[in-house]
C-alpha cells in the first residue's frame, strides 16, 4: 500500500508537468488549428536558458526564473511573428511542416550551444518542500511540480473564464470569422497563445530538468509525450489536457513500479489506442454542438 | 440628400484574382438612415458589405477598382481590425455565434474594439433592446434558438458602439413573427441610437417597410434605386421582389398563357 501511494504521488506530480506542457500545445491548436511539433524543444530551451542564466550569468535563482519565463514568452511571440504569420492563409499542412522544421532547427541550435551531455540543475528548492510523514516521502521537486501545476492551472482557468483577453482568445478558437467581424485582433491572439504556450513549456522544462537532469534529447522527447496526453484529454479541451497529463503520469509510474521500467513509454500509447476506440473525441473533447 | 456617411464609388471586387463579383457598384448611405440592399442570391449584396467591412481580405477577395469613402476616409482593402475601430461593424449572414461561449461572453467579445473600457452600461442597453438575452445570459449560445441567436449577434454588434451597422439577412430562417419583432428593433436602434444601417435582405417587403432608401442589385450591378415608397410602387420591384402584382394579378397561373414580365432594366 505504501508503495502504491508513493507511486501515485510521483505519477501525479510528473502528470502535472505533462498536463502543463500539453496545455500550451492545446492552446495553440485551439486558436489556430496548428499542431506544434516543436513543443519539446521549447521545453528543453527553457531548461537550458535557466541553467545558463543561473550558472554562467550567475543571476539569483528567482531572477533567473523570471527572466527565463519572460524570455520564453517573448520567443513564442517572435516565432509566431516571423515564422507563422507569413503562412496565414496557406494550407495547414505547410504550417505544421514548418513547426517540424522549427523543431529540427531548435534542437540543432541547442546541441550546438550546450552539447548533448546530461547536465544537472543546481538544487535550489527550499527545505520546507521536502515532505516526510511516516513512510510517505515527497521529494521537493515533486512537491514543486504539484504546486506549480496547480497554481498555473488555476491562473489560466481564471484568465480564460473572466478576463477580456481570455474571452477573445476563446472566441477566435470558436469562430474566427465572427471574431474578425467584431474587430478582435486575431493575429494578436495567435501571438499571445504562442507566447503563453512557450512560457508554460519553459516552466515545465525547468522542473522536469530538476527531476531528471537536462539533456536535449530527453526533454524534446517529452514533447512527443504531449501527443498521447492531448489526444487522451481531447485536442481542444484545456482541462482535458491537464487530466490527460495526470492519467498518463500515473500510468507511467505504475507501469514502471509494478511491471517493468522498460514498458513505461509503451503503456500510455496502448491506453491511448484503446481509449480512442471507445471515445474518438478523447475524454473531454468537444462533442460538436449541432443544430439541426 | 443629407450628409453622406458612406459613399461607394464604382467599385469592382475580384475573388482569387479571377472571379469578378462586383462590376462597378456605386451607392450612397446618408447619415442616420436605413438603406436597404435588395436582390436575388448571388447578386453581390454580401460582397458589397464585405468590401466595406474589410472581410473580403481573409476570403482572398480584393477591391480592384473604385473607392469607398467613409466620412471622407478611403476604406478600400484596409484590414477588418482597422475598419471595425472606425465604427463599422458587420453582422454576418447566418448568425455565427460563438457556440461554446455563454450569451454574456458573446456580448463581451463585442467590446474588442475598445478593449479595457467599461462595458456594464452597454450590456444593460443590449438587454434593454433584447430582454430575452437577459434570461438566457448564462446559457451556451450553441443551445439557443435561431431568434435568440439573431438577437444575440445584433446585440454583440451594438456592444461595439457602431456608427454604421451592416446587417446581412437578419430574417434568414426565422418565423414571420420573430422577423417582425427583429425589424421593429432594428428600426428602434436606428431611431434611438442614431445608428446608420445598411440592410441586406431577401425579404424585400419588410426591408422596404423600415428602410428609408433602397437599392436593387443584380449580377454585381445596381439596377435600380430610390426612396422606399417609390420602390414599393415600382411595378418591376413588385413583380420580382414583392410577389403578386404585375402580370395578370391573382390566378395568373390558371390562365392558358402566363407571361413573365420582362425586367425593364436589363
Amino acid at each position: 500500500m505504501d508503495f502504491f501511494i508513493q507511486l501515485l504521488v510521483n505519477g501525479l506530480s510528473v502528470g502535472f508537468l505533462y498536463g502543463l506542457s500539453a496545455m500550451g500545445f492545446v492552446m495553440i491548436f485551439k486558436s489556430s488549428s496548428v499542431l506544434n511539433f516543436a513543443h519539446g524543444e521549447l521545453l528543453a530551451l527553457g531548461a537550458f536558458v535557466f541553467l545558463s542564466l543561473h550558472s554562467v550569468v550567475q543571476l539569483p535563482i528567482g531572477w533567473a526564473f523570471l527572466a527565463t519565463l519572460t524570455g520564453c514568452f517573448v520567443l513564442g511571440f517572435l516565432i509566431e511573428r516571423f515564422f507563422l504569420r507569413p503562412l496565414i492563409g496557406e494550407p495547414l499542412i505547410y504550417v505544421i511542416m514548418l513547426t517540424v522544421g522549427l523543431a529540427a532547427m531548435l534542437r540543432g541550435l541547442l546541441l550546438l550551444i550546450w552539447g548533448g551531455n546530461l547536465r544537472t540543475l543546481p538544487d535550489f528548492l527550499p527545505a520546507w518542500m521536502d515532505i516526510q510523514s511516516g513512510w510517505l516521502r515527497i521529494p521537493p521537486v515533486y512537491m514543486a511540480a504539484i504546486l506549480v501545476g496547480v497554481l498555473f492551472l488555476v491562473l489560466f482557468g481564471l484568465f480564460f473564464k473572466y478576463s477580456a483577453q481570455g474571452i477573445f482568445m476563446r472566441s477566435v478558437a470558436d469562430n474566427q470569422r465572427a471574431a474578425l467581424s467584431l474587430g478582435v485582433h486575431v493575429r494578436r491572439v495567435f501571438a499571445l497563445s504562442w507566447g503563453i504556450a512557450a512560457l508554460v513549456a519553459g516552466m515545465s522544462g525547468i522542473i522536469l530538468g530538476l527531476m531528471n537532469g537536462i539533456s536535449v534529447h530527453d526533454l524534446s522527447a517529452v514533447g512527443l509525450k504531449v501527443f498521447p496526453v492531448v489526444i487522451l484529454g481531447g485536442l481542444n479541451s484545456i482541462s482535458g489536457a491537464v487530466i490527460g497529463g495526470l492519467i498518463i503520469g500515473v500510468l507511467e509510474a505504475f507501469t514502471g513500479g509494478y511491471l517493468s521500467p522498460s514498458l513505461r513509454d509503451v503503456v500510455p500509447y496502448i491506453v491511448l489506442v484503446v481509449l480512442l476506440l471507445v471515445r474518438p473525441y478523447g475524454l473531454f473533447g468537444l462533442v460538436e454542438i449541432e443544430r439541426v | 440628400m443629407e450628409d453622406t456617411l458612406l459613399e461607394i464609388n464604382n467599385i469592382s471586387v475580384v475573388y482569387a484574382d479571377v472571379i469578378q463579383v462586383l462590376k462597378g457598384v456605386s451607392l450612397q448611405v446618408p447619415n442616420r438612415r436605413i438603406v436597404s440592399l435588395l436582390g436575388s442570391n448571388g447578386a453581390g449584396k454580401t460582397t458589397t458589405l464585405k468590401a466595406v467591412s474589410g472581410l473580403l481580405k481573409p476570403e482572398n477577395g480584393r477591391v480592384t477598382d473604385g473607392a469607398i469613402l467613409y466620412e471622407g476616409h478611403p476604406l478600400e482593402n484596409r484590414s477588418p481590425e482597422q475598419i471595425t475601430r472606425l465604427g463599422i461593424i458587420q453582422v454576418l449572414e447566418g448568425r455565427q455565434p460563438f457556440k461554446y461561449l455563454t450569451i454574456e461572453e458573446n456580448l463581451r467579445v463585442g467590446t474588442a474594439t475598445r478593449w479595457g473600457k467599461p462595458y456594464r452600461k452597454d450590456l444593460e442597453l443590449v438587454y434593454h433592446y433584447f430582454p430575452v438575452l437577459w434570461d438566457r445570459r448564462k446559457a451556451l449560445a450553441g443551445y439557443c434558438s435561431g431568434g435568440e441567436l439573431q438577437m444575440l449577434v445584433m446585440g454583440r454588434a451594438l456592444m461595439a458602439h457602431p456608427k454604421l451597422l451592416l446587417l446581412d439577412e437578419p430574417s434568414l430562417g426565422l418565423a414571420p413573427l420573430v422577423v417582425e419583432e427583429i425589424f421593429r428593433i432594428i428600426a428602434r436602434i436606428n431611431g434611438e441610437q442614431q445608428t446608420t444601417i445598411i440592410l441586406v435582405e431577401q425579404n424585400a417587403r419588410i426591408a422596404l417597410e423600415i428602410a428609408h432608401y433602397g437599392y436593387v442589385m443584380e449580377n454585381g450591378k445596381i439596377v435600380m434605386e430610390g426612396a422606399s415608397e417609390t420602390l414599393k410602387d415600382n411595378p418591376d420591384v413588385k413583380e420580382f421582389y414583392l410577389g403578386g402584382g404585375g402580370a395578370g394579378g391573382p390566378g395568373a397561373y390558371q390562365q392558358p398563357k402566363s407571361y413573365r414580365r420582362r425586367k425593364r432594366w436589363l
